[in-house]
């Protein structure tokens, strides 16, 4: 479903910046597949995911999606294929816009836009019964600006948004990592529904060790712009932290130091 | 008094349209774009020459309003294409518009008197001419508010409005923002072109300075109309501009009246712009002076 072939990031070549996000990274999801992918601070997790939606050019390699090579297509051009929740839940959503528009805008996904009513009767039925299943009381906000809501509540709008029309490969780039723990634990107990419910292929990002053992059939991790473990099937059911951190030791030849994802 | 206001409130309502292009760029898209004092008298050289050429004036306008969408798309090319910022780029379509401008009139003024107008019909039925502009700027002004509602109701204006809030956001859902920027800028000032047109037949004439500040008043018009008569649903927040623009005419002609000197006029008007735009915050400042002294007292 996702391919990647020798993905090359640099950011500020040719500057005393010079920082290679990824060298030479190699990756491949089949349908289906929900990978969490960990890693420290400049590992280059989330790079790999700009990577993929186009947020910037790469210095080399391909990106194959569902059997297309999107590599030189713009941001937008790619966005047919993919669902994007991102770390700011201020980023989803358009703040001064009410929520069957975010709705109806996500709906549209990959879609010309034309002169039709921009939300018709029909959507707001389907929105409404999705909102329900949100259980945050928004089915009875849908005219309410998106800029009212709490950021739990835009993130679990994003997410509904991202899902709405089922996208071939939903990235997340630590989408909860920006909310209280309680929230946070919502957000992902209700990224574990929608992508069971649609049988995503889902790569997601996070920086908590126990979200990536727990969550999905596979598991990376990536340090300094290289996958440098990867766990799949039986072996990622019986993983502990422990073993994940030796692992970490033994291929990158460096001991565990951060912080942020150690205590997460 | 009458015939002052009666003369301020025909002027407001063809500024009316202009404001309404300013509002598209500095509210929906969050832009804030001088092409307009550029393809304000663009639409009034344009529609003066196609006049003196016998060209219906109603065609001439219409005209006057393409004109002015290529202003906004040069403007948009400008800024998506070559990555020029926005108001950088606004600055430059304007200062190439005066010369533009100079090439289409063939000198700094234009004079149409005793030419057809958009208005002369209805003075010739015998109505006063302010009377004349005032009919023709409110059914313009409203045609165009009701146009635009619609518009931004759909798919393609929902894209415009969200790529003014969030671009990040818009992009992923597949849509161009750079397309989005420029269609608005495109939109925006074909109307502030069509608002020029208007305004140089009513005064019957053209003249190469009559955009030099207009930014200035859409926006205080802008902020007038917000403060004065906004609302929470878009129709009424559409119909605020044009009651803004009439307020600030109406204003401007008090003020001239109780003896500010004609000069002064842009003086006064960028102060106005100033507080206006300095308002919400003063706003708090003036809550939390309230707030503490409240805590002294008690």
């Amino acid at each position: 479903m996702l391919e990647i072939k020798k993905l090359t990031k640099v950011f500020n070549a040719g500057t005393v910046n010079e920082k290679t996000a990824l060298s030479a990274v190699d990756f491949s999801m089949k349908p289906g597949d929900f990978v969490t992918v960990i890693g420290g601070n400049g590992a280059g997790k989330s790079t790999m995911l700009n990577c993929v939606a186009g947020v910037y050019p790469i210095d080399g390699g391909h990106i194959i999606l569902d059997g297309h090579d999107v590599t030189r297509l713009p941001e937008h051009k790619r966005a047919k294929y993919l669902g994007r929740v991102f770390q700011d839940p201020m980023m989803g959503t358009a703040a001064d816009m009410n929520i069957e528009e975010n709705l109806a805008l996500a709906y549209r996904r990959g879609q010309m836009r034309t002169l039709k009513w921009g939300v018709t009767n029909a959507e707001r039925a389907k929105y409404k019964d999705l909102l329900k299943m949100l259980d945050l009381g928004l089915e009875n906000r849908m005219t309410d600006k998106v800029g009212l809501l709490s950021g739990g509540q835009r993130q679990a709008l994003t997410l509904l948004m991202a899902t709405l029309k089922a996208p071939k490969v939903l990235l997340l780039d630590e989408h909860t990592a920006a909310l209280d723990p309680k929230t946070a634990a919502k957000v992902l107990d209700l990224t574990q529904k929608l992508v069971e419910e649609n049988k995503l292929t889902t790569l997601m990002v996070t920086h908590n060790m126990n979200d990536a053992i727990r969550l999905g059939n596979r598991l990376i991790m990536m340090n300094e712009g290289h996958i440098a473990v990867e766990i799949s099937g039986e072996e990622k059911k019986s993983l502990h932290r422990a073993d994940l951190i030796a692992l970490f030791e033994k291929s990158s030849g460096s001991t565990l130091a951060n912080d942020r994802m150690l205590l997460s | 008094m009458t015939q002052v206001l009666l003369g301020a409130l025909s002027l407001g309502l063809l500024w009316a349209i202009m404001t309404i292009g300013v509002y598209i760029t500095y509210r929906i898209l969050d832009i804030a774009d001088l092409t307009v004092e550029g393809s304000l008298p663009l639409g009034g050289a344009i529609a003066c020459v196609l006049i003196t050429q016998k060209v219906n004036p109603y065609l001439a306008s219409c005209i006057a309003l393409l004109g002015g969408c290529l202003a906004g798309l040069c403007t948009g090319l400008l800024h998506t294409k070559l990555k020029i910022p926005a108001l950088l780029s606004g600055i430059l379509t304007m200062i190439a518009l005066y010369s533009i401008n100079l090439r289409i009139m063939g000198s700094p003024n234009l004079s149409i008197l005793r030419q057809p107008t958009v208005f002369k019909p209805l003075t010739t039925l015998g109505l006063d001419k302010n009377l004349s502009i005032i009919i023709v700027g409110v059914v313009a002004s409203l045609l165009i508010i009701t146009l635009l509602y619609w518009f931004f109701g759909t798919e393609l204006g929902s894209s415009i409005r969200a790529t003014g809030n969030n671009q990040k956001m818009v992009r992923a859902q597949g849509v161009n923002t750079d397309t989005m920027k420029i269609l608005g800028l495109v939109i925006s000032n074909g109307l502030v072109a069509l608002s020029g047109a208007l305004i140089a037949q009513s005064q019957n004439f053209a003249d190469v300075q009559m955009g030099t500040g207009s930014i200035v008043i859409g926006l205080a018009s802008l902020i007038i109309g917000e403060v004065l008569f906004g609302g929470r649903s878009f129709y009424r927040r559409l119909l605020a501009l044009i009651l803004g623009a009439v307020a600030y005419r109406i204003i401007i002609a008090l003020v001239l009246k109780m003896g500010m000197n004609s000069n002064d006029l842009k003086l006064f008007t960028a102060i106005t712009v100033a507080i206006c735009l300095w308002l919400p915050q003063g706003k708090e400042l003036i809550r939390k002076i309230k707030k503490s002294m409240v805590k002294e007292g008690a």
